[in-house]
């Protein structure tokens, strides 16, 4: 007799049950029940808002560097449980051939984003040419905690492509998963939780988005939502809730299989730029160098 | 000095209109409450028109023109504006109330560089999205406000044209006379008609042009209040939204700045442009050790500030832009007061005519105070004292606002530990109010999103996949 | 005016105050937090706690413009509701004192000063009986004075009851807090001892903490404290107040303190008459979850000012 896995909630780096004590059933294609899955709430989202809030600083303040290790790491750790992903995609419903590529493509993503992690910077930061004596630069600063929804047909390379964007570019993320396929973004969670990914950088809920969202979107303290396509009514409220605190909300509708759905835009939609002026003393004699 | 026409039409389709409705409201010389021109006041028939003349320049003429060629109006533009710089800053002041040395010396120059800076991006746009695909939006609806008019209206049309999209903008009620002489301008540059439209009027006019459905994205520099009612409206289209909103900035004195200097910063940072600026340093905190000598001489600076005339070469702050800005300021003012906040204000005497109010400190301020956290939008700057750079740097950033933020000390280390610290969009670090097309400009927080200035600002007009 | 004693009559008062079980505490504490206040009543007790804050600065660095910005919070707590309640006091060194009642002189918030060589104590008594008189000359409405744990450890009572009794005596029409700091005594049993001594020798209110260790102001620290006021009102009909102070640092925590005390003391104590919260952070929490109450958002700390 097995034994069948619990799949709760990733928040702070540990894996609490939901706060409110439902679970919902995640089914397989054929309409099996596979997995019992924590229905998140209201008071999950606000846990894991502050526990995004408290990771994000000392994330965006790690180096680069050290940043593009962890996510390496993810990657290999995704590596070595490739099977248990394989097996759940199976599970879902998807052929084995299709699986395979799925995850074979959320490893390639990974790494993808892993090798940004110390670059993305250099490509969207200036030197700018001010006319008066002034050194004047530009760099890109983390948006801070970003609301997710995490593509709801998809569910490995959907969440993959949304999230590592993101936490590349220092921001911690609070997710809602995609709702039906929610066993592999917690698994997925397994895979952070032995990454080194500090606690509280990626927090992923499972449960309804009608739910979750309204509270996650008028959030005062979350910077900004990133949308995956879901109804329209759920987006269009979001949306507007999240206009108190003026969050910046990107949509995306995406084929996440395509690899040109992988790039720097995805990093800078989350950044934002930040330019800073200091005067530049005028050395008297300055016919040094030339 | 200038020539100005009696009443001013609608500038669609490289022609004046009169406005549908035929409806036209007064602007007038804030200086000295006078009446200047008679501006029309588009309708919503008028903006269906403007951004149908738009659609079809860009459609039919402007996307088809290569970036090197659209670069070139670009340079005309901004050479034309350099010949008519004199009436471009005599406009500006008599419209707006700012003082002539600072339209002439600041705002002028930086509208003619901001065309000439954008002139050499357009055929190269590809270069600075490398491996990125990229197009044009098509139709911008663009909303300035009365602060800077010309230079905000070069920020919004620069980058636009640039990047291949054509235009709508609607200037401030109170100030839309340099927009309209810009439209002259394009006139006779040869600009292709349609490819710039300028429809004056109210917020009603705003309002349609933001609503209008065949436009693809909306710029707007104006308050946050009317930010997040644009944000609301662009839910559900597929507008690209950029907007520029208010702030509070925070400008902070630590006990081993060039004390001299930072007060002129922090004079600067205040009363430039009579306090009418998104991201003046209306919060000045001042490291408590050197507290009291600061202020003092902050209050003797403040006797060698002329307000008046802004016409006079000699005047530092001009007229306040409007009646009710002035009311405003003055409720502001109360409140300071009411607040038990210590006021201090130079011996002046003000115009009798004419909307003006005296440069304004408060001293012994304390966060919460509500003078310490609204934006004022005029000549009154609220001080506070602080112990230690922990509690400054909590205290700047405890704010909605996360627009600018100054930063006067001699320590290199200590420069950079803080500019990397402030939620800010502009940190400037022993300087204050410096602005540049190459320096993209733009806030964190509820002063809004988007940059424009610098390679940052392209990315508001294209449509950037892979 | 308190009854002297003798120390064997001291003794035997302290002997005849019951011993604490330590698990039976926790079990009543655990009941107590499960309750759930909800809509108009959890408004009730978030302004309820709000007016009970004595807002808090006490750091070697503090200076008169530090002082007079925390006196401008504690009467303005949020500038877009202005009708909520003030806290009910500040509380600062006695060097701060003349500073703080200048700034609140408009205003029906006192001024709390903490004395006798706050934090430690560790001082002749004629340095804590100066702290004392300064801080009163300088207008201080109540002063929150330490124990000597020391002496208290080490058995001595009668010192330790002299010292407050002392202290009382100077203190004219300004209410006494006493501060045990509890994180420094060894058990239930022992705060049980020195709530009984204190409340003799003449405090108008217990207070659990100087804030400057950890753990401060515990839930079975609370409750025990607030065993020893019951039973003192019981045997006297007399009402003596409570300060928790220290680790209060959330409004859900706050909340269960007055749960606390509705259900073991009852309404009478439900005012900033005879309980009090030793804070600072409390109050934005206080704040921000009233606003998420009105709003249905979480808040953001940004929203609100710091000070």
């Amino acid at each position: 007799m097995e034994i069948l896995k619990t799949y709760k909630l990733y928040i702070g780096g540990q894996f609490p049950r939901t706060e409110s004590g439902r679970s919902y059933q995640i089914q397989s294609a054929s309409g099996q029940a596979i997995a019992n899955a924590c229905l998140g709430s209201k008071k999950d989202i606000r846990n894991a808002v502050q526990a995004a809030r408290k990771a994000q600083a000392s994330w965006a303040a790690k180096s680069a560097f050290n940043r593009s290790q962890i996510i390496y790491r993810i990657a290999e750790m995704l590596e070595t449980r490739k099977g248990q992903f394989i097996e759940e995609l199976v599970l879902l419903g998807h052929s084995n051939a299709t699986a395979v590529a799925e995850v074979q493509s959320s490893i390639d993503r990974c790494i993808y984003y892993a090798g940004w992690a110390d670059k993305y910077q250099a490509l969207s930061s200036s030197v700018n040419p001010v006319s008066s004596p002034h050194f004047n630069f530009s760099v890109p600063e983390p948006m801070g905690v970003i609301g997710v929804v995490a593509c709801q047909e998809t569910a490995l390379i959907g969440l993959i492509s949304q999230i590592l964007p993101l936490i590349v570019g220092g921001n911690s993320v609070v997710v809602i998963a995609n709702t039906t396929k929610a066993l592999c973004a917690i698994s997925f969670a397994e895979v952070l939780a032995t990454s080194d990914v500090p606690g509280g950088v990626v927090n992923i809920l499972t449960g309804e988005v009608a739910e979750m969202l309204p509270t996650l979107a008028g959030h005062m303290d979350v910077n900004a939502l990133s949308l995956a396509k879901i109804k329209d009514h759920l987006s269009r409220n979001a949306q507007e809730a999240a206009i108190d605190n003026l969050k910046r909300c990107q949509l995306y509708n995406l084929d996440y299989f395509d690899s040109k759905n992988q790039g720097l835009h995805f990093i800078t939609d989350f950044q934002e730029i930040k330019t800073t002026w200091h005067p530049i003393e005028q050395i008297a004699g300055g016919t040094a160098g030339y | 000095m200038v020539q100005l026409k009696d009443q001013y039409e609608l500038f669609i389709n490289g022609q004046w209109q009169a406005p549908k409705a035929k409806k036209y409201f007064a602007t007038i010389n804030p200086s000295d409450e006078s009446h200047l021109s008679n501006i029309a006041w588009a309708t919503e028939a008028d903006v269906d028109l403007a951004v149908k003349s738009a659609r079809n320049a860009y459609e039919n003429v402007w996307s088809k023109l290569s970036g090197a060629e659209r670069g070139k109006y670009l340079f005309r533009i901004a050479r034309l504006m350099q010949e008519k710089a004199r009436e471009l800053a005599v406009l500006e002041t008599l419209d707006g109330g700012k003082p002539i040395k600072e339209s002439r010396d600041i705002d002028i120059p930086l509208a003619c560089n901001h065309f000439f800076y954008y002139a050499g991006w357009a055929d190269k746009l590809q270069e600075a999205f490398a491996g990125q695909q990229i197009e044009s939006l098509g139709v911008a609806g663009q909303i300035t406000p009365w602060n800077f008019p010309l230079l905000m209206l070069a920020w919004k049309i620069a980058p636009a044209l640039a990047c291949g999209n054509t235009v709508v903008l609607k200037p401030a009620e109170t100030t839309s006379l340099t927009a309209l002489k810009f439209a002259e301008i394009c006139q006779e540059a040869g600009l292709p008609a349609g490819v710039v439209n300028i429809i004056t009027g109210y917020g009603d006019t705003g309002a349609a042009l933001v609503v209008h459905p065949d436009v693809n994205k909306i710029a707007f520099t104006g308050s946050t209040a009317v930010g997040k009612q644009i944000q609301k409206a662009c839910i559900g289209t597929d507008k690209k939204l950029t907007l520029e909103l208010g702030g509070k900035s925070a400008n902070i004195i630590l006990e081993d700045a060039a004390i001299d200097q930072a007060v002129e910063g922090v004079i600067n940072a205040i009363f430039y442009n009579q306090g009418h600026v998104c991201c003046a340093g209306s919060r000045l905190y001042v490291q408590e050790s050197i507290s009291a000598q600061v202020i003092e001489k902050l209050k003797f600076r403040l006797q060698s500030i002329y307000v008046g005339n802004p016409l006079d070469k000699n005047t530092d702050i001009g007229a306040i832009n409007s009646k009710k800005q002035l009311e405003t300021i003055e409720k502001y003012i109360s409140l300071g007061r009411e607040e038990g906040a210590e006021i201090y204000q130079p011996a002046c005497q003000l115009p009798s005519k004419g909307y003006y109010c005296l440069p304004t400190l408060f001293t012994d301020v304390a966060q919460s105070a509500r003078i310490a956290q609204e934006e004022i939008f005029g000549p009154v700057l609220a001080i506070q004292t602080f112990r230690t750079i922990d509690e400054v740097l909590q205290k700047a950033n405890n704010s909605p606002y996360g627009l600018a933020a100054g930063v006067w000390t001699d320590k290199g280390a200590r420069i950079f530990g803080l500019s990397s610290q402030l939620r800010a969009g502009v940190v400037w670090a022993n300087t204050y109010n410096k602005f540049d097309p190459a320096s993209p400009f733009g806030g964190y927080k509820e002063s809004g999103f988007g940059r424009e200035g610098g390679v940052h600002g392209l990315s508001a007009y294209l449509k950037i996949t892979n | 005016m308190q009854p002297k004693y003798t120390p064997q009559e001291l003794l035997v008062r302290l002997k005849s105050a019951p011993p604490i079980d330590q698990i039976g505490t926790h079990e009543r504490i655990s009941k107590i937090q499960s309750r759930s206040l909800k809509g108009p009543a959890k408004l009730h007790g978030l302004r309820l706690a709000l007016s009970m804050i004595d807002l808090t600065t006490l750091e070697g660095k503090d200076t008169p413009s530090k002082v007079r910005q925390l006196c401008f919070k504690a009467q303005h707590l949020h500038g877009i509701n202005p009708d909520l309640p003030k806290v009910a006091a500040v509380c600062v060194y006695p060097t701060m004192v003349g500073v703080a009642k200048k700034a609140l002189e408009n205003s029906t918030i006192k001024v709390a000063a903490v004395s006798t060589a706050f934090p430690s104590g560790q001082a002749p008594f004629e340095v804590k009986k100066l702290d004392t008189l300064y801080a009163l000359e300088h207008g201080a409405d109540e002063i929150d004075m330490v124990i000597s744990r020391g002496h208290f450890l080490a058995g001595e009572y009668n010192y330790v009851f002299d010292e407050i009794a002392a202290i009382k005596a100077l203190c004219g029409s300004a209410r006494l807090k006493v501060i045990f700091e509890t994180a420094e005594l060894d058990s239930l049993d022992q705060v049980r001892r020195i709530s009984d001594l204190a409340i003799a020798a003449g405090a108008n209110f217990i207070k659990t903490s100087t804030g400057k260790i950890q753990p401060a102001a515990t839930f079975p620290v609370v409750l025990t404290m607030l065993g020893a006021i019951k039973d003192h009102f019981d045997k006297t009909g007399q009402m003596i107040g409570m300060k928790p102070a220290g680790g209060i640092s959330s409004a859900k925590i706050a909340l269960q303190h007055l749960l606390l005390v509705k259900e073991v003391l009852g309404e009478a104590w439900l005012t900033n008459e005879w309980y009090r919260f030793g804070a600072s952070s409390l109050a934005n929490d206080l704040l921000m979850q009233y606003q998420k109450q009105l709003t249905g958002k979480y808040q953001s700390a940004a929203y609100f000012s710091i000070d």
